[in-house]
């Protein structure tokens, strides 16, 4: 590390669910609607109105919970799978009811872990690292407000339809030391919970937002724990991944700046934690309070909602839902198919309806390494031109096998041509081999051309034989010189066969 | 059991109510009355009794994930103090000790 101090990062991770109504109502659960068009008395917070628990939020946020490796509900002197919800009473014009629906001391899901790729070179290879979750609880979301722009104090707009929106808060502990582990750790939040269809984890939309809690870590001997820690600060409007990886770096430099400036003052046992706001064009934070105190939210039990008792049964059904993670679908596309962790992570985040696309195309070509190397060359070109997801190509898993077989004996160039023609014509791979002007490639003639190759190369051949690996190439050249326009790659498989028997 | 006046200033400010001196008197007297009122459950014997996390035997009770009717924006916006056009108006919030989110 390059820094003369170590930053320890907590975050705290708020997701929307992808339920289609609210948390405690049955008003739609959906971004951009017009204002105020999506509330009812419930989430208005009208005198009378009662919350009701949406079943599909809880079992989102069960299966979120345990994706995160956490426990459910296991508290002590409550019976196994309890949970409640409690009250946090503040004042702000976005919330209505002016106490929010969330849960503060039995939480539904707690103790948990995600690992996270800390390798240096992440598309390269996979270093696990386990990031402690403290706990996850289901909570209702505010409104929305807007506030003038103008700079004349303008009133404020206030649009209610986000409030009671599920959320599903999730609490790491101080685990992430970098701002590449911060990010990677949302990254597979994302990935996971987008593949679970907990949430479409949209910051742009809000769907999922990021609060990082930061201090640092300076080295000193003489210390009791070997380091001197400056005070936490929480950092608030992070907009994205980007900005929550600069506005860690930015406030980690500044916290040590400001220790180097008051050694002894400027620590964590002598000022309380602090909120900062990222300022994202200006790239730094500003504080924007100093807490007195612990906030003081007067948590109390809610007494309109009854708890619930998670049950065993429950459980077992989330978990039949739940499918394979992504984690384990890195191992598994390696160990089963032999891709390396690169191949694997680009798969595996793409998604799993690629992965299914992938395993498809593996079990009929009968190569899995090949299959993820045909579909990185030709069609995540093309749906990236196109603008498609895996699932809307035209092209099927069980097509593109197809193609991959009968186009194995072309050159690249010709294999894109080919595909292009499939893709643009929907015509079948023959004829639009035909339309390429592409003859058949006669296998057996260039073997004999192989074969003749390494006879007349004598030297290249004893070369390669003691492990010379370079001398291969003047034999494939010799073929590809006597065999213009004749794939590469066949060649190449020909005179290692050939190799192989000399 | 008696408030201090400090203790009922936070309240006011919690609650976001301005007070006048004179008010937060009487508010201390009432405040601790209602406190004193409750504080006699402290007299019960609770020995034996299972600390209770909510007071109704009744536990899971969901409702199916299924879209209902919506108040319209006019119905919602109907007893708003002010309305900007769909949207309920407040006065500009200033004070900076107030957190973004929560």
């Amino acid at each position: 590390m390059a820094e003369p101090y170590k930053i320890v990062i907590g975050l705290e991770v708020h997701v929307q669910l992808l339920t289609k109504t609210k948390l405690f109502c049955s008003c739609p659960n959906k971004f951009g609607l017009p204002p105020n068009s999506a509330v009812c008395p419930v989430c208005l917070g009208l005198p009378g109105s009662l919350p009701v628990m949406n079943r599909q939020a809880f079992d989102l946020a069960l299966k979120a919970a345990l994706a995160l490796n956490c426990q459910i509900a296991s508290h002590a002197d409550q019976k196994p799978g309890f949970t409640k919800w409690d009250r946090k009473n503040y004042y702000y014009p976005d919330l209505p009811k002016n106490y929010q629906i969330s849960q503060y001391d039995l939480p539904f899901s707690h103790d948990g872990f995600l690992d996270i790729n800390v390798h240096p070179d992440p598309k390269k290879g996979y270093t696990a690292k386990k990031v402690g979750i403290i706990r996850a609880h289901l909570e209702e979301d505010a409104g929305k407000n807007i506030h003038d722009e103008s700079g004349r104090g303008g009133d404020t707009r206030v649009d209610l339809n986000r409030t009671g929106t599920p959320l599903l808060e999730i609490v790491s502990h101080p685990d992430m030391n970098s701002p590449e582990e911060a990010i990677a750790y949302l990254e597979e939040i994302r990935l996971m919970l987008r593949e679970l269809g907990v949430s479409d984890c949209e910051m742009q939309e809000g769907s999922l937002r990021c609060d990082a809690n930061v201090n640092v870590h300076i080295p000193k001997a003489d210390e009791p724990k070997g380091y001197a820690a400056t005070p936490l600060v929480e950092i608030k409007n992070l907009n994205s991944f980007r900005s929550v990886g600069r506005a860690i770096t930015y406030e980690a430099k500044r916290q040590y700046e400001q220790f180097q400036k008051d050694p002894v003052g400027y620590r964590i046992d002598k000022l309380l934690k602090t909120t900062a706001g990222w300022d994202d064009p200006r790239g730094r934070t500003e504080v924007q309070r100093h807490k007195e105190e612990a906030a003081d939210y007067r948590y109390f039990p809610e007494p309109d909602l009854v708890p619930v008792i998670v049950t065993k049964e429950q459980l077992d059904a989330v978990k039949a839902t739940m499918g394979e993670l992504p984690q384990a679908q890195r191992q598994r596309l390696q160990t089963q198919y032999g891709l390396s962790p690169s191949d694997a992570e680009v798969f595996v985040a793409k998604g799993r309806k690629t992965v299914a696309y992938l395993e498809e195309v593996a079990k009929i070509v009968g190569d899995g390494k090949a299959a993820a190397n045909r579909i990185s060359d030709l069609v995540f070109p093309a749906l990236n031109e196109r603008k498609e997801e895996i699932d809307e190509f035209p092209v099927t898993a069980a097509a593109y096998a197809d193609f991959v077989k009968q186009t194995g004996s072309l050159n690249k160039q010709d294999r894109v041509d080919v595909f292009k023609i499939v893709l643009e014509k929907g015509v079948s791979v023959e004829d639009a081999k035909t339309a390429a002007g592409i003859k058949a490639v006669d296998e057996s003639a260039l073997r004999e051309s192989a074969k003749a190759a390494i006879a007349a190369n004598a030297k290249a051949v004893a070369d390669f034989k003691a492990g010379k690996d370079s001398a291969k190439m003047a034999i494939v050249g010799f073929v590809m010189k006597n065999n213009k326009g004749a794939p590469n790659d066949v060649v190449r498989k020909l005179v290692d066969e050939e190799l192989a028997k000399v | 059991m008696s408030l201090t006046l400090d203790e009922v200033r936070k309240v006011a400010k919690l609650a976001r109510l301005e007070m006048s001196d004179a008010d937060l008197a009487t508010m201390q007297k009432q405040l601790s009355a209602i406190l004193d009122y409750v504080d006699q459950l402290g007299q019960l014997n609770t020995d034996g009794v299972e600390p209770l996390a909510h007071p109704l035997p009744v536990a899971n009770v969901f409702r199916e994930d299924v879209i209902g009717t919506c108040l319209t924006p006019d119905e919602a916006l109907a007893n708003a103090p002010n309305r900007l056009a769909d949207f309920f108006g407040v006065p500009a919030v200033f004070d900076t000790d107030e957190p973004v989110s929560h």
